[in-house]
């Protein structure tokens, strides 16, 4: 925006020569569209740049102890791996899992209702869908009645129910992976792509429609094979719209909270940085570590914003 | 036509209106003169709402229909923070309810509160308050505090019919306890498994353990080592503490103890744990948590008789010194202003008439000795009104009186100690770095 800002004016200058009118009426129209921006992005931005370098209360400056205290102690460190495993799981499962419904959704009779009933759970809220995986996953001991669907189905194949919610060690094996590939953690990650796979799809979906029918019968008849069209063709000429998609998606992992807190409220190491941000700030009244908690995510997510927005530009 | 029908309506409107305010201004004259001079508006700040908001509302309407006062009732579930801010406003309530003594100390050293011993009958309070009670209200030499709806959580719940056909005695010791527990095991009748231990909820999980914990050290350390403990003059690493949670661990974490063992205790509601002993068939034969488990066993099953199919026994002697320790907790209220209102209105609630027009609604345990224990609605609230009243031994619970994040990191603790009992060294010093912060 400054630069259109610039252009604007300049290109006024060079009509005048010097600041005309014009170039105040310019002004004048962004007023009020600045003093927003301002009041309710970049006083906050800088206010909470501020407070993370203070004590609890905000009374007193107290360097960078809130920035060391986010690296070194163990429940944030765990939380920041959790949040790498959300970004890197979540993205590529939404997305690849969007990427092959999108083309398989494309050749059968019924797709339109086959979309439909994956497009659904994006408009439930996140926290109903907390709610009803809580469910889905719900555990009772060896010899209960099993009310969770999964749980439900396992203990009647003979295998020992699970709580998938609580558990660290991997489902029926009972290895131990290193932190943070644990089973509770995947478990959360699973609603997220249920949640978000439907986006991913309608978008590509449109994209897919969008590739002309006349390349893909060229490519037919100089003899690829389906797979072949698949790779050389659709996928690359899908690839701006999966950068799209992704960069949305790693955006929603980076500052996913509603999902974890609703489930396991963070416990059994399922924090993630947001919910860990909120502890600090309504829990424990530390506006310190929660400012500093904000401004890592938020530095998080600069080079993701750029670099969308740099695509929207070309 | 049309608009002459409207013209009518409009006109009818109006002198409706008129009617009725007229009526209203002649009301007041008809509704009997207030003896005293009358009494304005007093604002209490609260927790409460629903259920708990209509039974002090039913408590506090005698006093406005005697006075012609009246009350306004803010409720809040950010009490703390809310006060906090008004005070610094200097917009504070007339009156707040405040959920445990610790806030009341801070708030009456900080000059924030009226002293109620300056316009209260001291003899009357000596007489109906235990000396306990009163001293907990105490802050240098001035009563700031008054206790009204107080909890019990000295109760092991279970049920009398399945012990009876069993032929299982109520232990009364936590030797007793321990070889019922194994004897339990050992005999696989129904219920085969001993507890119902359940920490799950949401983000507070891990607080019924920690409300274990705090009953296991007051009976067997006494209230002197769990003064300390609270006040943070013993560290989390001391022997005693440990001592405690193994103790705990003992009942959790032993082999057969409890169905599903630790990960059933982590993955169940606390609600949902408490219904274990009680359903048919029963699956755990003792469950230990609050008073206030009778409402979830109530509701959850409405044709179970109070007494009979579900009762308590009072938390077993540890230390014989010790056996009259009590946790629980006590709501109290506090007056931030003073005037004749205010005053009316704290002498009001502190009688035993007005406390027990919620006693017989249910739900409130009343610390005045004054109070009937005929108005409790049944056999169970009976006996912890009574467990609590004479209590020579009561402390808060130990996490309400904690900063918020060493009660939270203990939650954690108890999460991180039943699922790897054997790093309990690590997660107490863990706890101990989160108290040396807080409690500077």
């Amino acid at each position: 925006m400054p630069r259109l800002l610039t252009k604007l004016l300049e290109s006024n200058r060079q009509r005048a020569g010097r600041p005309s009118p014009r170039s105040l009426v310019a002004w004048l129209w962004l007023l009020p569209a600045l003093a927003f921006i301002a009041v309710f992005l970049i006083y906050p931005v800088v206010d909470t740049f501020r407070i993370s370098f203070m004590n609890a209360d905000s009374t007193a400056y107290i360097g960078i102890g809130n920035y060391v205290h986010v690296f070194t102690s163990r429940a944030t460190q765990d939380a920041l791996l959790n949040n790498v495993l959300w970004l890197s799981f979540f993205t590529l499962l939404a997305v690849g899992l969007g990427v092959v419904l999108a083309v398989l959704t494309g050749r059968v009779r019924y797709e339109s209702l086959a979309k439909a009933a994956i497009f659904i759970p994006m408009a439930i809220s996140f926290v109903a869908a907390g709610v009803i995986w809580k469910f889905v996953y719900a555990y009772s001991p060896e010899g209960f009645s099993q009310i969770g669907l999964i749980n439900a189905t396992g203990t009647s194949m003979g295998l020992p129910p699970v709580a998938w919610l609580v558990q660290q060690q991997i489902a029926y094996t009972g290895q131990v992976l290193p932190t943070p590939l644990h089973t509770n953690n995947f478990a959360l990650i699973l609603v997220g792509v249920w949640m978000w796979t439907g986006f991913a799809m309608v978008i590509l979906s449109a994209s897919l429609k969008g590739i002309p029918v006349e390349i893909i019968e060229a490519a037919r008849v100089d003899g690829a094979s389906e797979w072949q069209v698949f790779w050389r063709i659709l996928l690359p000429m899908l690839s701006p719209t999966i950068a799209v998609v992704a960069t949305t998606l790693i955006i929603q992992a980076l500052k996913n909270f509603d999902i974890v807190w609703v489930m396991t409220a963070g416990n059994f190491n399922t924090d993630v940085v947001a919910t860990l941000m909120y502890k600090q700030m309504f829990n424990f009244r530390h506006f310190g570590q929660a400012g500093a908690l904000a401004v890592i995510l938020l530095l998080a997510m600069i080079p993701v914003m750029l670099i969308n927005v740099r695509r929207f530009r070309a | 036509m049309k608009r002459s029908i409207l013209g009518m309506q409009l006109l009818a409107g109006i002198l409706g209106v008129i009617l009725i305010a007229l009526l209203a201004c002649a009301a007041p004259s008809t509704t009997p003169t207030p003896t005293a001079a009358p009494l304005g508006r007093v604002e209490v700040l609260g927790v409460w709402g629903g259920e708990e908001l209509a039974s002090f509302q039913a408590m506090v309407a005698p006093w406005e229909q005697q006075t012609g006062g009246t009350m306004a009732f803010t409720g809040t579930r950010d009490l703390i923070a809310i006060l906090t801010t008004r005070i610094a406003a200097g917009n504070p309530p007339d009156i707040a309810i405040l959920p445990n003594p610790g806030q009341m100390m801070e708030l009456a050293k900080a000059g924030n509160l009226t002293p109620l011993s300056s316009f209260l009958d001291m003899n009357k309070i000596n007489q109906e308050y235990s000396k306990g009670w009163v001293d907990l209200g105490t802050v240098d030499g001035k009563l700031y505090a008054i206790f009204v709806k107080a909890s019990d959580k000295g109760t092991v719940w279970y049920n009398p019919k399945t012990f009876a056909a069993n032929g299982w005695k109520v232990p009364t010791t936590w030797d007793q306890m321990i070889a019922l527990s194994n004897q339990i095991v050992s005999e696989k009748k129904t219920p085969p498994a001993p507890w119902s231990v359940a920490v799950e909820s949401g983000q507070a999980s891990g607080w019924p353990a920690t409300d274990w914990m705090a009953q296991i050290m007051l009976r067997k350390y006494g209230g002197d080592v769990y003064d300390q403990w609270v006040a943070h003059t013993i560290p989390w690493t001391d022997s005693r503490i440990k001592d405690v949670w193994q103790m705990f661990g003992t009942i959790a974490l032993t082999q057969g103890y409890v169905p599903g063992g630790a990960i059933a205790a982590l993955a169940t509601n606390f609600q949902d744990g408490t219904y274990l002993p009680f359903q048919t068939p029963p699956k755990a034969a003792m469950c230990y948590l609050g008073d206030f488990t009778a409402g979830f066993i109530a509701t959850q099953f409405p044709n179970l008789v109070a007494g009979q199919d579900y009762s308590f026994f009072p938390f077993p002697t540890i230390a014989a010194q010790y056996s009259a320790g009590v946790t629980g907790g006590a709501d109290l209220v506090a007056a931030f202003k003073d005037n004749p209102t205010v005053r009316s209105f704290v002498q009001y609630l502190s009688t035993a008439g007005a406390q027990e027009i919620w006693v017989k609604r249910g739900g409130f345990t009343s610390v005045n000795k004054m109070v009937s224990l005929n108005a409790y609605p049944n056999v169970l609230t009976r006996d912890a009104a009574k467990q609590l009243t004479e209590a020579t031994l009561f402390r808060f619970g130990a996490g309400d009186s904690m900063p918020a994040a060493v009660q939270t990191a203990w939650w954690q603790g108890v999460l991180a100690y039943l699922q790897n009992p054997s790093q309990l060294d690590a997660i107490l010093s863990n706890i101990e770095a989160q108290a040396k912060t807080a409690y500077q």
